[in-house]
Order: structure tokens, then sequence, then C-alpha cells
């Protein structure tokens, strides 16, 4: 009985996904014109976040970008409707928009409310996190031939949070995966190989050890290439994975992975172009939504000193723009901070250099 | 004797490649009599590289007898009278077992490990004089929980398209590893241990493993302990590799975080390791990745032998032949040193045979 339940309900879920014909609904949208103003919800965030954010509403206004802001900041007090600092109205305002922009947030420490990203997360139904990893031109790093997108899903697997004490000094972690969001996240790293012309999507997975789990990803992600002859398909164990990655991370194109190899390789990947404050990221959530957010911390000691990097905020928001098929601007504001940056004469701390950011910002401006 | 972080160093500094022994080594009676290995040569570029260790032996007239073993990653267990020869030598030179992917089929390399109790998993990962890669200064030592934690196998199907798999973290095994690892950085003259975890996400699973490695800590007081989160040590392993000593992990950390610090090392074809426990150890190459190898590899022999020579050296210096370990270890840097010899990832096209000939040869 329970289990004609579940089947009934993962159809209607996928007769969801599936019935806008392989296009993703973010098309659909009436404002997909581009004289139409778009509105876009951006939540600055603590430490650096204003500063940066405020050098990406400066370069969209230089380049013209038909987007306009809705801030909303992380409140003092909890919410209780949200359970976090996170009002309700924010999250509303990003489930009308389908569009955002988060600089970094720090999570308060304390009890009695979620943190930030995780409420994001449940509440916006954020599936899959994308990150293009690209060596930037100018800024050496030991890799200069990386590009790669790893897309990782980001409901379940490890991150369940179901752990419990079965006897003291025995601890279980429960590790989920269900069909239903593998094929999600498959579907969604197809897509985005074939709207990006990726030739080649890699599944990443440890099914020789963890057969039921990591097999049945697999299993869905098989399904999904057989829909979309032209992508090759190719699945790697983990640890090949990594020993290739860190030898020749040009084998690599389009990586989809579940939640917990994707955090490691995410991040490796994130190392191997120069760190996490040059890295651009993407959160996709159901019917369209997404979520480009800067994934470095945020910085409090350098806060309101005009020292910090917008160029992970930056990147981040050339991918909402590529999202809304915004693809001239996002080519302008991207080729930009690029050149930038190769340029070589205005490089904030981190990189080397010891420009302000409104120097490095007014010098993206001047590129455009 | 010089600690094996300086030999690197004075091997580079001296023109020469000469064991640095000062004071030497006095057996007791009988020492020399040969002890009995067992070999499992494995699937795939196994016999290759494990004949090329018998080569070397033999060429060295080191006291180690060989038990052959045939056994093929896709047999449903360990057939018995392996298991009977490795418990009775107590130490096992292996090659690579293929792990076949779905089939029900459980894991050989697993099977080995959980009968015989090898909790821990060693790799030594250093940068090899001569061999170019774009990380210097790297001298890791990944010890790896071998028994549990996400390879525990205990998954079920709840209900059509719903997978479950269970992680299982112990305060008994977590505590034991801990211990192999601050004891062989005391024994081998490591400055600091780092724990290697994602407690932020998985609070009570590798809370608990961080809990039992902070008690071990306090009971070495000369040694430095930290502690960091997986990803960003993935990152900080590509990036800045200088800076980790010794690192203790629970399985499935262990696994990434290992053949990545191999990969920027120099690759998993010349890192050694193995797997011990408290009454048997066996020697295999360190990173599991490409232990098995391509079929073009098998067919044209051009597997790199070099993780399991040094991997030999290893067993012999536990074996307590350190003479014989030390020339192995010699002749094996000396050819990679020279270039002339190398097989294809290390950026050359010589076979298998070739270096194995360019080994005995440079044996003095």
């Amino acid at each position: 009985m329970a289990s004609r339940i579940v089947k009934r309900v993962l159809q209607n879920r996928a007769g969801n996904i599936f019935s806008a014909g392989g296009a993703f609904p973010s098309i659909q949208r009436s404002f997909s014109s581009s004289s139409d103003l778009i509105t876009a919800t951006l939540f600055p965030g603590d430490g650096i976040g204003p500063e940066i954010a405020e050098s990406v509403k400066q370069v969209f206004r230089i380049a013209e970008v038909p987007i306009q802001w809705e801030e909303h900041f992380v409140g003092t007090e909890v919410d209780p409707r949200t359970q976090s600092f996170l009002t309700w109205e924010s999250l509303e305002s990003v489930r009308r928009n389908k569009i955002g922009l988060k600089g970094p947030m720090a999570t308060p420490i304390g009890k009695g409310h979620r943190s930030l990203n995780l409420t994001l997360r449940k509440e916006l139904n954020l599936y899959a996190n994308v990150r293009p990893c690209y060596s930037l031109p100018g800024y050496k790093t030991r890799y200069d031939d990386v590009d790669l997108v790893t897309i990782r899903e980001n409901t379940e697997g490890e991150y369940s949070g179901l752990e419990h004490q079965v006897v003291r000094g025995v601890v279980e972690s429960i590790k989920i995966i269900t069909r239903q969001a593998s094929l999600r996240v498959a579907e969604y790293a197809f897509h985005y190989a074939k709207a990006h012309g990726r030739e080649r999507v890699s599944a990443i997975h440890k099914a020789n050890i963890m057969q039921k789990t990591d097999g049945l990803f697999l299993k869905c992600c098989r399904e999904v290439a057989e829909k979309y002859p032209e992508i090759k398909y190719e699945e790697v164990v983990i640890d090949n994975c990594c020993m290739m990655l860190v030898k020749n991370p040009a084998l690599f194109d389009v990586l989809v992975m579940p939640n917990l190899y994707g955090d490691i390789i995410s991040d490796l990947c994130a190392g191997l172009i120069g760190g996490l404050g040059l890295t651009p990221s993407c959160n996709i959530g159901e019917g369209g939504v997404a979520l480009a957010e800067a994934v470095h911390g945020s910085a409090p000691d350098i806060a309101g000193k005009n020292k910090a990097n917008p160029t992970a905020l930056l990147l981040s928001s050339v991918s909402m723009l590529r999202h809304l098929e915004l693809h001239d601007k996002a080519d302008r504001i991207q080729n930009a901070i690029l050149d930038t940056i190769a340029e070589g004469k205005y490089r904030t701390a981190d990189l080397g250099g010891s420009s302000s950011t409104s120097d490095f910002t007014k010098a993206i401006c001047d590129h455009l | 004797m010089a600690s094996r972080r300086a030999q690197p160093l004075l091997r580079r500094l001296s023109a020469q490649l000469t064991p640095t022994r000062s004071v030497t080594y006095m057996p007791r009676p009988g020492d020399g009599a040969p002890r009995t290995v067992t070999l499992i040569p494995g699937d795939g570029i196994g016999p290759l590289v494990t004949g090329a260790v018998e080569q070397v032996m033999d060429a060295m007239h080191a006291p180690v007898i060989f038990e052959k073993f045939d056994c093929h990653g896709d047999m449903k267990v360990v057939p018995p009278q392996v298991m009977e020869s490795i418990k009775r030598n107590k130490v096992c030179l292996k090659g690579g077992l293929m792990t076949p992917m779905g089939g029900g089929v459980s894991s050989l390399n697993l099977q080995l490990r959980k009968e015989l109790d090898l909790y821990a998993s060693l790799v030594n990962c250093f940068n090899l004089p001569g061999l170019p890669t774009r990380h210097d200064n790297v001298d890791i030592v990944v010890i790896r929980e071998n028994t549990e934690g996400e390879y525990a196998g205990l998954e079920h199907e709840v209900v059509p398209g719903v997978v479950e798999s269970l992680k299982v973290i112990t305060k008994f095994c977590s505590e034991r590893i801990a211990k192999y690892a601050f004891e062989y950085a005391y024994l081998n003259n490591r400055r600091m241990v780092t724990a290697v975890h994602k407690a932020n996400i998985m609070k009570l699973a590798d809370g608990l493993f961080l809990e039992s490695c902070r008690e071990v800590a306090s009971k070495y007081p000369g040694i430095k302990y930290n502690e960091i989160i997986v990803d960003n040590c993935c990152m900080q392993l590509v990036s800045k590799p200088e800076q980790f000593d010794v690192m203790v992990t629970p399985n499935l950390y262990g696994n990434l975080v290992a053949n990545t610090a191999a990969g920027i090392a120099g690759g998993t074809g010349v890192m050694p390791g193995g797997n011990v426990g408290a009454d048997h150890a066996i020697f295999e190459q360190g990173a599991s990745a490409g232990n098995v190898g391509k079929t073009e590899l098998v067919e044209q022999k051009k597997a790199n032998p070099v993780a399991l020579l040094l991997s030999s050296a290893m067993m012999l210096r536990h074996l307590q032949f350190p003479s014989f370990a030390d020339r192995l270890e010699t002749a094996v840097e000396s050819v990679i040193l020279e270039g002339k010899y190398r097989t294809k990832d290390l950026g050359g096209s010589s076979t298998t045979q070739e270096v194995v000939d360019a080994v005995i040869a440079k044996l003095d």
C-alpha cells in the first residue's frame, strides 16, 4: 500500500519535471524578452557581502543589464515561520522572482534555529549545485588547463542529517539515495551540458563498494544518458577521479555526483583554479529557481575596508545571467573580468595585488 | 639512522645515492633464515608487477620465499588456502584485485581486510627526486581506517527507488586507528598528525571519530595535532601540500585523500603502502586507483612496477631486513632520478621489464 502511494507521488513529480519537454521552466517565463526588466532577489549577506554586492550592482548598471534588484537582508531575530534568521518574505521573494544572487552569510552560533544555507536549500528545494571551474588566464596556479563543471546533488545522500547513537560508542549515519533525486540531478546535468555546448558528462561514484546506493545513482544517470545520444557519457570511480583531477584536469568536462563526493570534488576543483575566492556557484531549484551564490566566507576581518575581492560574486552573477539566457551580456561581463585579471594591473590583495574593491570594479567597468 | 624525512633531502644534496647508515644493524643469530611470504599476483597488471618484485628479490638474493596463490577479483570468497597461508606467514604481498561493479559480489580486498582485521591502511606519498611534479616538498603519510565507516556494506532498498546505506563509526575502531597514527608518528619522527573529518555536517559520526583522536592526542604531547574538514583538506592538498605530515582519516575520506595525495606527488603508480593489523600485514600499491590497470597496459606490458617495488622495500623493513630494503630503495630511486627508464604514467615509454632490468643493474 505504501509503495503504491510512493509510486504515484514519484510519477507526479516525474511528470512535472518532464512536462516542459526537456526545456526547463525558466524559459517559459513571460519576461524572457530582453526589453522587460527582470526582478531578481539580492541577499548582500554579512561581512564583505554588502561591498561586493555593490560591485555587482555597479557592473550591471554600466553593462545595462535589464535586472532590477530586490534586496533582502538577514534579520536579527528568528522568524518562526522559517525557524531561521531569514524571513518568510525573503523566501517568498525568491520563489516569486525565480532568480537570486546571494552573498556570503555567516550563520550565527547558537541553537534553536536552522542554518541559513540549510533553510534556503530546504525551503526552495535547491537540488543541484553547479560550479563551473575554469583557469583564469593571467592568474597563475599550478594548473593551467582546467575547464570543467561540477554538478552536485544537493538534497540527500550522506548529508541527510540522519544520525543516531545505537549504543554508547557506536554511531550510525544513514546515506539515502532516491531514484527521484538522482534522476532530477542527472536530467539537469545533461540539460546543462547540451545548453552550454559541453561534450561529455562523467558520473562519479563508488558503486563497486556501495553497490545499491551508488548503483541506483548510476542507473538513473544511464537512463538519462540514453535520451541525449549526442553527449558522451562515462562513469568514473571516485578514487580514479581524484587522481586524474590532480594529474590532468583537462580529462574532465561535466561531472555529476551525489552529495558527499560532490562537496569534496567541487572544492578540490576550486582549489585547482585558485580557491573559493574565485569560484562561481549556482544552485538550481524545482520550478526553475536559480540562486547564484559566492561560496567563500564573509571574511569579517576585512569587512568594510574596501579590500574584498568581488570576483566570485561577479562570476556567480554571470552564471545567473546565463541561466536567464542573457548570453551576450554574460559574455561581455565575463570577458571584462577575465581581461582585468589577466592584465594584472588591478588585483585585490588575495590575488597578490594591492588594489581596492572599488578600483578593481572600476577597471572591470572600463573593460566593458 | 637518518630519519625518513631527511633522506630525500640528503639524496638531492649528494650526487651519489648511497644508503645513509652510519652505525650498523646487529641482527640476532638466525635472523637470516628465509621468511615465507604469501604472494597474490591478482588481476590485470598485478601479475606483471608482482613478477617484477620476484625478479628483483631473486637478484638481491633476499631471504624471502614467496608462496604464490591464484586469486581473482571475481571469485566470491577468498580461497581458504590463501587465508590459511597469510595467517601462517603473517606477511603478504599482493597485486591489485579487481572489484566488479554491481553484481552483488563483495570486494575481495574488503574481505581480506575484515577477516584479518587489518584496520590501518597506510600510504606514503612523497616526491621522488628527479620526477617532475606540480607540487614540491610533499611528504605525506595517509593513515586510513580500514574496516568500518562507509564501507560497512550495509545497504538495503526501503521501497523501490529509495536506497539506504549505513555508515557506522565506533569508538573502538576510531580509537585504535588514532592510536596507530600517533604511534606511527612517534616511531617515525613525524611532527604533526591531522585528523580529516566532516563533523560540521555529520556531527555524531565524525564527531565520535574526532573525540577519539583528541583523546589519543593528549597522550602524545610531543606531537602536534590539528583537525581539518575534508573539502578544505582537498583544496589545501592541491594548493599547499607541504603543510601536511601524517593524516588520519575514516574510511571513505581516506580513500579520496590518499588518491589525491598520491596524484599530486607523482601518481599512484609510484606510491607504496600497505594494510596492517595487530597480527598480519599486507603490502600492495599504496593508493587504490589504477592498481588493476587498463587492458592496454596489460597487453603492452607497460605497467609501473615502482609502487610495488617500494612496497616490497617496506615489507623487507617490516621483516627486519633493513639492508636489503635500503639497497632496493636506493636502486629504484636512482633509476627514477636518471630518467631513462620510466613507464607511461611518469612521462616515459618503457616497459615493465625494462624498468626491472634497470633496477637490477643498479643494485649494488
